[in-house]
């Protein structure tokens, strides 16, 4: 078969191409370790929410030294708990499930985004910077009302979250 | 060869019969193109605040499932099996084996789309309690009205009788020319199909195992990462099934306009053969974020994904070498002066060439999405519908509309009424899209989310990047609406010719490849072998991810309820629960009884 020069050459050039664009999700996968949404989490029944350990009470809690674990509940039309209080400069790790039909979960302008579909736990870990509001929305059409389903992640100095904590203790 | 005994009869002249059915189905996907527009337009202007007094935003939802139907799978399907019976017909120089099969096809995708299409538009009114704001995805487990679903099989099986068509007209040929090769446009028609039938068994099994059933009320619940994993499976090849279409327009077509001819025939049919090959194992890449499915298959989605750029990259060599010939024929010269000698009043050409163009940048942000880790950024944004109204939206939809311009004279006898419309069309369509997809892509970026009625909230602002949220509306808004001007002058160029006397005198010929056929081995032509490893392919990239889907959450899935768009309203549901199993009977003997009629 006659290939013509110019078309090896393009045919080389693409095939780097691609080589280089694979090589780069590999070395994001291996080096800086940007983890996949994966199945790591156990099926769920998503009828049976208000039963379980972890979702029955949406909450924000302390798992480790500078380690959190924020149980999310996504349901028509709003995220539970609202807002989602987070320490400044933590790694908090979001475990999220929908009550329902399939959401998503977008921590606005961040790469914190994952689908939440009912039976499964998304499972997603990040590492908080300073103090910010970011808004929360659910980027995943879920019924008539979904435009209006918002939330907040409120990422606080850890002063003001212990503080925050300790109140709700006393209460 | 058969493309040299054309003369001077138009396809209209030579064969009556199939000319008719690629009006008809010409002008279905047009009918599509009309509503899909309007449905256009009055989401542009509502989800960017410019005018959101037509519609409720809980009605958006409607307008948007019948946006995303109508276009995604009516107007370019319908277009598809036209340009396909042209095609080969033409390529092999003899009629279909029986038209009242191709009439058969024909009114099953046309019934088919019509049950959708009804199921879809009675979300606007309370009057009928029938709905199917499910998106062009339909995700479970939002579920639609049991119509929904009973059309698009009907749809699918109809586009199956179509492929089958061609196969035996093909198979009529060979009997009849037991030594030739298969002509270029047949082949790319059959390899299209093949990927079709392939890519649609998925999307056929999730219609007709769960969510048909489900919705009719005969199975309690879905797995919604099943159904969603086998509406990917087909949702990915579905893209190459309305690019085909267009790329054989790049490459038998466009270059004969240009003035030249096809640069490499076996070239043209290795990127076919790729096509059929890597479409499928790919369809993972749309659920990265899925949780439920392993990052490891996630990985190969990814890989197969990339190569999958390979196919596009070829094809950006060829048609620019078939058009670059052409050029220099018509007397071009010069590293780059040769772009002065293209025929640029030609709409056909125009259009076409600026398709080609955006494609090119929606393989880009197509690069983006496709990179596992950045896909992070920009999913389930409007960065995404940004990416495909390039590609689908332009250099698919320009691509045909431009073709029309071109093939319309062909099978009808009739001139265009204004080629000068034309090439203002082509030129609105692209300036409207770079304006609108630009500013897509860039709220993208920032985070604003797709499929949304209102995408502003009361609790935070957008961060400023690459101009405000508010301005990059605007940009959208006056986008949407040259998009819309240029569709009314598409339509309403088309309805004035359909007015023209017929003349003679139209006829045009295809001119064969610089490098014929002969020049490639002949095992390309070898259509079972190519659909083999298909699917082996696919097996090898799916039967495990499906297997482990099944394995976690049961085929049934893991306790999920049901929520219904079609029953009002949709809060109530959960009190509703008794009415609506009663309703859903109902409705499935009405439904019953429509598919028998």
């Amino acid at each position: 078969m006659h290939i013509h020069a110019y078309e090896k050459l393009w045919l080389a050039a693409s095939v780097l191409l691609i080589l280089l664009l694979i090589g780069s999700v590999t070395y994001g996968a291996v080096g800086p370790g940007v983890a996949m949404v994966s199945d790591s989490q156990p099926t769920i029944d998503a009828g049976g929410l208000d039963e379980d350990e972890r979702f029955s009470e949406p909450r924000v809690e302390q798992v480790g030294e500078n380690e959190y674990a924020a149980y999310v509940v996504a349901r028509q039309f709003v995220f539970q708990p609202d807002p989602i209080v987070v320490p400044a400069n933590s790694t908090v790790t979001f475990y999220v499930t929908s009550a329902d039909v399939i959401h998503g979960f977008e921590v606005a302008g961040t790469n914190a985004n994952t689908m939440v579909v009912p039976g499964e736990v998304s499972e997603i870990t990040v590492e908080t910077d300073g103090p910010a509001e970011y808004g929360l929305i659910c980027n995943e059409y879920c019924g008539a009302g979904h435009h209006a389903m918002e939330g907040k992640v409120n990422v606080v100095s850890q002063a003001e979250y212990d503080e925050r904590t300790s109140g709700g203790d006393e209460e | 060869m058969s493309e040299a005994i054309e003369g001077d009869r138009t396809f209209a002249d030579k064969y009556p019969e199939e000319a008719r059915i690629v009006r008809a189905a010409l002008l279905g996907s047009f009918l599509a193109l009309t509503l899909g527009a309007i449905f256009g337009i009055i989401q542009t202007l509502h989800r960017t605040g410019v005018f959101r007094g037509l519609i409720d935003s809980t009605d958006y939802y409607t307008s948007l499932t019948a946006h995303g139907v109508f276009l995604a799978l009516s107007f370019t399907t319908f277009f598809l099996v036209g340009l396909f019976t042209w095609a080969v017909v033409r390529s092999l120089d003899r009629p279909l084996i029986d038209i009242r099969i191709t009439w058969t096809w024909y009114g099953l995708m046309a019934a088919g789309m019509t049950m959708t299409g009804i199921s879809i538009l009675a979300g606007f009114t309370d009057a009928i309690d029938m709905s199917a704001d499910v998106l062009f995805t339909f995700y479970a487990p939002l579920q639609a009205h049991p119509m929904f679903y009973a059309g698009l099989a009907v749809f699918i099986v109809g586009s199956w009788i179509a492929g089958a068509d061609y196969f035996r007209t093909w198979l009529a040929w060979k009997r009849e020319h037991p030594d030739e090769r298969i002509p270029l446009q047949t082949f790319m028609v059959l390899t299209t199909m093949a990927m079709w039938y392939i890519a649609s068994s998925a999307v056929a099994a999730s219609v007709l195992i769960f969510l048909l059933p489900w919705s009719l009320g005969l199975i309690d619940q879905v797995n919604p990462t099943l159904t969603r994993t086998l509406f990917w499976f087909f949702g990915h090849p579905v893209v190459y099934f309305w690019l085909m279409p267009a790329y054989l327009l790049w490459y038998t077509v466009l270059p004969k306009i240009a003035g030249g001819r096809l640069f490499s025939d076996p070239l043209a049919r290795v990127v076919f053969v790729l096509f059929l090959l890597l479409s499928t194992p790919v369809g993972i890449h749309h659920q990265y974020l899925d949780p439920g499915i392993a990052e490891g298959f996630k990985f190969i989605s990814m890989t197969n994904t990339m190569f999958l750029l390979l196919p596009s990259l070829l094809t950006a060599f060829t048609v620019v070498a078939s058009v670059e010939y052409g050029a220099r024929q018509r007397g071009g010269s010069g590293l780059l002066g040769w772009l002065t000698d293209l025929p640029w009043r030609k709409p056909e050409f125009t259009g076409m060439m600026l398709a080609g163009l955006m494609f090119a940048a929606g393989g880009f942000s197509g690069m983006v999405n496709a990179g596992m880790n950045i896909n992070y950024m920009i999913h389930n944004t409007i960065w995404v519908p940004g990416h495909f109204h390039l590609t689908v939206g332009t250099a698919v939809a320009l691509t045909f509309m431009a073709a029309t311009y071109w093939l319309w004279p062909q099978i009808t006898n009739k001139p265009i009424y204004s080629r000068t419309i034309g090439l203002v069309q082509v030129v609105v369509w692209f300036i409207g899209m770079a304006l609108m997809s630009n500013a897509m892509h860039a709220q993208g970026v920032m985070g604003v989310p797709r499929r949304t009625a209102e995408p502003e909230y009361s609790g935070f602002d957008y961060p400023t990047m690459f101009g405000g949220f508010e301005e990059l509306n605007i940009q959208i808004a006056i986008g949407g609406t040259l998009l819309f001007v240029s569709t009314v002058l598409f339509i309403g160029n088309l309805v004035l010719t359909m007015g023209n006397p017929k003349v003679s005198g139209l006829a045009e010929e295809l001119p064969p490849a610089l490098s014929g056929p002969d020049d490639s081995p002949r095992v390309i032509d070898n259509l079972r072998l190519w659909v083999g490893i298909a699917l082996t392919l696919v097996v090898l990239a799916y039967a495990l991810p499906l297997a482990a889907i099944i394995n976690r959450g049961g085929a049934l899935g893991p306790g999920v309820g049901t929520y219904p768009v079609w029953l009002l309203p949709l809060l109530d549901t959960l009190a509703n629960r008794a009415a609506m199993l009663l309703g859903a009977v109902g409705d499935a003997a009405t439904s019953l009884v429509g598919v028998v009629r």
